[in-house]
């Protein structure tokens, strides 16, 4: 990418020929000094973005500050350094870099290595380690105080549910789906229907347990509604779709007042089990909540990872990765889309009932867009396709920002998580613990050779 | 409801649906050129909001403007408006986009990428400039002005109006009868083939991008004026604008404008008949119900066949 001819001065002298004039490039269109530029511009943003709160009522308030404060000279410093290692001094860098691969590729047949031929190779040594990652999730708790098992129970628990049963979407079938949370909204509005929370009087009330698979049906039936119009056509389509069944499913929430309590909600009954010889009643602490969402975070776990190798998962990564092939051996493409589409909806349906049964309270401003968003990027930071990858994803992204309440402002996060995607999707797009077919699938659609989505009938035109 | 109630929510549809027509431009001509839903134009339109309304409040209008003083400052914060619009739908064309292009990467890493840009300039812009809603600096004092049978338009109204009109037909003009509009047509009928005649296809795409942000920034400066300015303000215009490019066809030009008016209509009778908030669910059920039933829209898709 270096520039054929540099013309000094301007443009070129009259001694330059016609080839040569149209081949030389001003100083600036060098690629260096694009690529300062480039740094300083980023700085620039950075500063911004790191820079101070703005306030509505003087709008040049931030700009002001964060272009003349200290912030900025560190960017700017910043991208300085790393100009000037990138231009002056990239070759002994690179040659350092090689050098730490190397080592990594050594170290690979090294303890890290050795790991993993153990893990491989000696049944006890997964079953040992499984067992003991089961003990420390079961007893992990009560290690930690009161405000950190909340954010356990009400956002990674059910966050963990969540971007289970979008990576089935998202992950496997290779759709993209952002009204997840209108169906988690429906699964919390069932819970507060059926028992009787909501201003409206259901036929029967029924205990929250028995209101789960109540909520898998419903949210299965608004899948399919929404979804088997939609997914016979490009698949891009059920983005906008899904986006506008969420926006619809809100306003009903929210101006409904009569039927769901609107923005002031509606209080919801606890968990309780009652067997005649014994029974049991969830209530404040959170622990034993956490405890019910392991045991149907590991349920799902188990039947989703039993789905992904079944019939129904090869027809997933077939139609991901040549739609076209996979309709002419016979599988039909709209059914099992359709049925991942499904699976997804009920799963966060199943999160809706839990977090409305925990919380004992819902309204409708705890369904906003949003989170539709702050799942799929857990889903994408961990690794799309990957069990412990999205895992991973929700926890890190969950405990990262409540770690650093106190250094960063709390809407800031939304920004930085916006970021995150795009970064991740340049760089990165198989997340952080990809599966691993996943990334040879993103890899071979890079080079042309197949697809990595199923998104439709992409006609054999990229640009 | 009298005939003359039902021309006024009309009329008020037409002045909403121009805007919607203008902003929908935006996501056609990207959906024409690249295949992709650019979620992200929603935010460039906000960007068109914010620039109008640094440039008005430099500029600080006198107290009570009028005549030529009054089109210059209208003239000003579109211009603004334009700028930022424009500029950053380049930025997010030239760091977001290209180097997916570039690698061919599949469109759900497309569509990924316009979802996590929208939501960081929409964050950003509530960083910046403060999370609440902003009124424009008034640039005329708004009073009825005109009257079409029994309906009094203000001047806001008709500037949308007019300007709606003035641009659509410039988008018009320019996608089919200027070097860039052939340019467009090309890379929307076949990139590959488009390369091989001599179209540079990045410059192509990127022009592309500008000239929707160009109109989608002074439909932010328009909706700015009619409304306020807030970093939100983008998401459910933009919502409405796409299902009005799905509505016409989308990546069909003509299509676009044809859909942006409709669902102003209905939007105006849905505010009217069902209430204030229920003001967007019009747009989505239309938007699922074309799905259903005319999945390529009324005009039918493609930039390059039927512009």
């Amino acid at each position: 990418m270096k520039a054929t001819t540099v013309s000094r001065g301007k443009g070129g002298g009259p001694d330059m020929s016609a080839a040569a004039r149209l081949r030389a490039t001003r100083w600036y269109q060098q690629p260096r000094w694009r690529r300062l530029a480039a740094l300083l511009g980023t700085a620039l943003l950075g500063a911004q973005v790191t820079g101070r709160e703005g306030s509505s009522s003087d709008i040049f308030l931030a700009l002001k500050e964060n272009t003349t404060g200290t912030g900025m000279w560190i960017w700017l410093g910043g991208a300085l350094l790393v100009w000037v290692l990138r231009e002056f001094v990239s070759e002994q860098l690179a040659a350092g870099w090689a050098g730490v691969r190397e080592g990594a590729r050594a170290g690979a047949s090294g303890p890290l290595g050795r790991g993993r031929e153990l893990w491989r190779s000696l049944p006890w040594v997964r079953v040992a380690a499984l067992t003991a990652l089961a003990v420390f999730l079961v007893l992990l708790p009560l290690l930690v105080t009161r405000h950190w098992q909340q954010v356990l129970v009400d956002q990674i628990g059910i966050y963990v549910l969540l971007v289970i049963g979008l990576n089935v979407v998202v992950g496997w079938a290779g759709m993209l789906d952002l009204g997840f949370i209108a169906f988690f909204a429906i699964g919390a509005y069932s819970a507060a229907y059926w028992t009787g929370s909501l201003p409206v009087e259901p036929p029967v009330v029924l205990n929250n347990f028995l209101v789960i698979p109540v909520a898998v049906v419903t949210c299965l039936v608004a899948g399919v509604l929404l979804g088997a119009p939609t997914l016979r056509l490009r698949g891009d389509y059920l983005a906008i779709v899904t986006l506008g069944f969420h926006e619809m499913v809100y306003l009903a929430a929210r101006n409904w007042r009569d039927t769901t309590g609107g923005t002031s909600g509606a209080s919801v009954d606890r968990f309780e089990i009652d067997l005649g010889f014994w029974s049991y009643r969830w209530g404040l602490d959170p622990v034993p909540y956490y405890w019910l969402l392991l045991v149907v975070i590991a349920l799902l776990i188990f039947l989703f990872l039993r789905l992904e190798h079944s019939r129904v998962g090869r027809a997933w990564t077939a139609i991901r990765e040549d739609e076209v092939a996979a309709a002419a051996t016979g599988v039909d493409t709209v059914r099992f889309k359709l049925l991942a589409f499904a699976i997804g909806a009920s799963t966060s349906g199943v999160a809706g009932v839990i977090y409305a049964s925990k919380l004992g309270f819902i309204n409708s401003e705890l369904f906003v867009l949003l989170f539709s968003i702050l799942v799929l990027s857990y889903v994408i930071f961990g690794g799309m396709g990957s069990i412990p990858g999205v895992l991973l994803g929700a926890a890190i992204l969950i405990w990262l920002p409540e770690a650093m309440r106190d250094q960063v402002p709390a809407q800031d996060r939304f920004m930085y998580l916006g970021a995150l995607l795009v970064v991740m999707m340049i760089y990165r797009p198989q997340g952080l613990l990809p599966s691993r077919r996943r990334r040879r699938e993103l890899e071979m659609a890079e080079e042309g050779a197949g697809g990595a989505d199923s998104l439709g009938t992409s006609e054999g035109r990229r640009v | 409801m009298t005939i003359n109630d039902i021309w006024d929510v009309f009329v008020l549809g037409m002045v909403l649906g121009s805007l919607y027509a203008v902003i929908a431009i935006g996501y056609t001509l990207v959906y024409g050129v690249l295949q992709l839903l650019n979620f992200a134009h929603s935010e460039v339109f906000m960007a068109g909001g914010f620039g109008g309304l640094i440039v008005l409040t430099l500029v600080e209008p006198v107290a009570a403007p009028s005549g030529v003083q009054s089109v210059g400052y209208v003239l000003l914060g579109m211009a603004g408006g334009a700028a930022l619009g424009g500029t950053v739908a380049y930025f997010l064309e030239k760091v977001a986009y290209r180097p997916l292009r570039r690698r061919r990467a599949p469109r759900l890493v497309f569509l990924i990428t316009a979802i996590g840009a929208s939501f960081f300039l929409y964050n950003l812009a509530g960083k910046i400039f403060g999370r609440n809603a902003v009124p424009m600096p008034s640039a005329y004092e708004n009073k009825r002005v005109l009257t079409v049978f029994g309906t009094s338009l203000n001047i806001t109204q008709l500037l949308i109006l007019g300007s709606a009109v003035v641009m659509l037909l410039g988008v018009d003009y320019v996608v089919n009868r200027t070097k860039l509009g052939s340019g467009i047509r090309a890379v929307a009928q076949d990139p590959e083939v488009a390369s091989l005649m001599g179209v540079d296809i990045d410059k192509v795409v990127s022009r592309t991008f500008v000239l929707g942000g160009l109109m989608g920034g002074v439909a932010g400066f328009l909706f700015g004026t009619n409304v306020q300015v807030f970093p939100t303000m983008g998401f459910l215009p933009g919502v409405t604008a796409f299902a009005a490019a799905v509505l016409g066809g989308i990546g069909n030009v003509r299509g676009a404008m044809l859909g942006g008016l409709l669902l102003g209509v209905v939007e105006a009778f849905t505010v009217d008949l069902v209430g204030d908030e229920w003001r967007y669910v019009g747009a989505f059920a239309v938007l699922v119900l074309v799905l259903m039933f005319r999945p390529t829209g009324i005009l039918g898709e493609r930039v390059a066949r039927a512009a």
